[in-house]
């Protein structure tokens, strides 16, 4: 009985231990001095390795962007590419310290995987492409149209409640697999091809004239994809919540990694609150007080990411859409730093 | 004058043309390929069928290929083949995978030291066998490892995470085929045993991987796993797949091993006994070599599908050459029709020439040790 109370108390004091270090990630990544970061297995513009073999992408610069508050060095950050069954598991034990991995925020897995989301990186959204040539503007004109669609996904049931509410006809050809569905809209066996709107761009790339096909305005479902972090250590959420509003905060104040340098003279209030030369915003966090400043300087503001990573001067060629500041129209909306 | 005879021929028989030529290639064409009606019928669907294969083929991969020196717009056209240029442009991501470039020489070294130390093994006139099996077995795998992690004598650290490619694939593989034949071999004799303990551990373990799938293995090992241990302790997922991989091909070597040393006839355990050998060297002098040889192709036959299981590891997210293949195809400064069918084309290049060397090579290691058993 002695022997098993005491087995008890190891076990109990383990499990206190193991939450005490998870609690505190911060320094754990201060002590490793890199930050882990989970990604995908390439995914273009998200996150996929690049010309010189190294990681880059919106959700990738989220992770320099962090490491840049923290270490005021963007390249302390080490990559785990993680399929989609593995990242959460990968996350709640630790292996990774901050999931940036085109992850639908949904209530379930908010509420119930012990996980956390930050904030929505890119607000994506089931959209259409089709041919140019078929001189449709608008996904209210496809009644009746040949849409090829993977079968069994959410995609679409998507659309076939997209078709019902709006009383067009719903015609699908079927497919078990992505590729299957891009080639046969490709050989012509289907009018319509879709899915996630950010796919359909980086597809469209892929096409061998990609200018013959257009991606229709609507979006009819919502995916926002974003970083996500332990549930259950609320200084490391924190700092990577304002990690993302910072990156917002910057572009909505016209603060590039081009003239950050020149922004410290700047006399806008709220800019010398953001780079530090007025207050301290950073330390409560366990950063320092031109956290904000190393994040702009060594990765750039949101709209600089965008543009570098998927906006419309890349292969891929995404519009800001949806994903502009709030100011623009969008829905990328930073609280303010004060 | 009568005779016997019943039949004299009185005239000549008359002159018939030459025969046919014994050789050339319209007598081949007649024995080879048409034969017999049924031959014929063959021979035209397999003409058909190659005139309707081959030429898109050839189109694909030479004819209408974008190689080396085009650019991107090139492998966009309509109808070009495969993109070469992309392969070339991505080679040291397929190679290398994310290990920094300037640090390249590092893999380079151990392939190279790899090579040199490995060919003379499989040769087998070459000198100075044992020493170089010691090289090999012993210090290279250790020189190996410092050279590609580092953080000893002023070499970068380089995390597992940032090998990938040819060099991970070469990895499992070698550690997986090397690790396991000791302990494959030490499991089926294990089997044979007659110590009970001994025998139903060893029946267990293989009997538990062989009902397993390599894919289960890799996932319990890279997600359950992670959530067994304590929050902190981090075996490096390459190491947990190299284990995995490891143990799996180990209890399908032990059964490839038991089957040569049931094939043995009883007279040469009880001869070896008889002369007063031990266990250990009956075993290692008598039974094991004979054993062994029989199951060559076997093992090798386990071998050559241990290298391509480790492309499994993708799904884990290690980095081999099959998923930095997939990782390449999603890289959009070569996005083009063809991009993806390229690279996998080229990866299914990289595992045949490997395969087919394994493949040749074991044959040929029969044919050597082919001693008296010949049939």
């Amino acid at each position: 009985m002695q022997k098993m109370l005491v087995t008890f108390a190891a076990a109990a004091s383990l499990g206190l231990v193991a939450t005490a270090a998870q609690a505190a990630t911060l320094d754990d990544v201060k002590a490793k001095d890199y930050v882990q970061c989970g990604v995908t297995g390439g995914v273009a513009g998200f996150s996929a390795p690049d010309a010189n073999n190294v990681w880059a992408g919106l959700e990738v610069d989220f992770c320099r962007a962090v490491a840049a508050a923290i270490f005021n060095d963007a390249g302390k950050v080490r990559y785990t590419p993680l399929t989609s069954q593995e990242r959460f598991a990968a996350l709640s034990a630790g292996e990774i310290d901050i999931l940036s991995r085109t992850t639908t925020w949904t209530m379930s897995r908010d509420t119930d995987l012990g996980i956390s989301f930050v904030g929505t990186m890119y607000y994506d959204g089931q959209a259409f492409m089709v041919r140019e040539a078929d001189g449709i503007t608008s996904a209210l004109d496809l009644s009746g149209a040949a849409i090829c669609i993977e079968s069994g996904t959410t995609t679409e049931l998507n659309a076939a409640d997209y078709f019902a509410a709006n009383n067009l006809e719903f015609n699908t050809v079927v497919f078990v697999d992505q590729d299957e569905v891009v080639k046969a809209y490709e050989d012509g066996r289907c009018d319509v091809y879709t899915t996630d709107g950010s796919a359909l761009a980086s597809e469209r790339s892929r096409f061998a004239v990609p200018g013959d096909h257009v991606i229709l305005p609507e979006i009819i479902s919502k995916e926002p994809l974003g970083p996500v972090v332990r549930q259950g250590d609320d200084q490391w959420f924190k700092i990577n919540r304002w990690v993302y509003f910072a990156l917002l905060e910057a572009e909505e104040l016209g603060v590039t990694s081009a003239n950050v340098d020149e922004m410290l003279g700047s006399d806008n209030p709220a800019i010398k609150r953001l780079l530090g030369v007025e207050g301290d915003f950073g330390v409560p966090l366990g950063l320092t007080k031109d956290w904000a400043y190393q994040i702009i300087k060594l990765v750039g503001n949101y709209g600089e990411s965008f543009e570098r990573n998927v906006g419309t001067a890349t292969d891929i060629g995404l519009e800001r859409g949806l994903n502009a500041l709030w100011t623009n129209g969008g829905l990328q909306y930073a609280a303010p730093i004060r | 004058m009568t005779t016997d005879t019943a039949y004299i021929r009185d005239t000549f028989v008359p002159a018939k043309p030459a025969p046919g030529r014994t050789g050339g290639p319209i007598l081949w064409l007649r024995t080879n390929l048409f034969a017999t009606p049924t031959d014929s019928i063959l021979t035209v669907l397999g003409v058909v069928f190659l005139l309707w294969a081959v030429p898109p083929i050839y189109n694909f991969i030479i004819g209408q290929a974008v190689f080396p020196g085009g650019t991107v717009e090139d492998c966009r056209v309509e109808g070009a083949g495969a993109c070469w240029a992309y392969i070339h442009a991505r080679f040291n991501f397929f190679i290398y995978g994310f290990y920094p470039i300037d640090q390249y020489w590092r893999p380079n070294t151990v392939f190279v030291l790899g090579a040199a130390l490995i060919l003379p093994l499989l040769i087998p006139s070459a000198p100075f066998k044992r020493i170089n099996a010691v090289l090999f077995f012993l210090v290279f795998p250790v020189i190996s490892f410092y050279l590609l992690s580092g953080g000893v004598f002023g070499l970068p650290y380089v995390p597992t995470e940032q090998w990938g490619g040819l060099l991970v694939t070469l990895i499992i593989s070698l550690v997986g085929i090397i690790c396991s034949i000791p302990l494959g071999i030490l499991l089926a004799l294990g089997r044979q045993s007659d110590l009970p303990i001994i025998k139903t551990l060893c029946v267990m373990f293989i009997e538990l991987w062989r009902a397993v799938p390599l894919i289960t293995v890799l996932f319990m090992a890279s997600i359950m796993l992670p959530l067994f241990m304590p929050t902190g302790t981090n075996v490096d997922k390459l190491l947990r797949a190299l284990v995995g991989v490891t143990l799996f091909a180990s209890a399908y070597l032990a059964e490839v091993v038991r089957g040569g040393l049931q094939a043995l006839p009883r007279g040469q355990y009880e001869a070896g006994a008889s002369l007063g050998l031990s266990y250990w060297k009956r075993t290692s002098f008598i039974i094991l070599p004979q054993a062994i040889k029989h199951v060559i192709p076997g093992i090798v036959n386990n071998f050559i599908a241990l290298f391509k299981d480790t492309s499994l590891v993708s799904i884990v997210g290690i980095f081999d050459l099959l998923n930095t293949v997939q990782a390449a195809s999603s890289d959009i400064d070569w996005a083009s029709p063809t991009q993806a069918v390229t690279g996998y084309v080229f990866a299914a290049f990289m595992f045949w020439i490997f395969c087919f060397a394994m493949s040749r090579y074991s044959l040929w290691m029969e044919h050597r040790l082919d001693t008296g058993h010949k049939r």
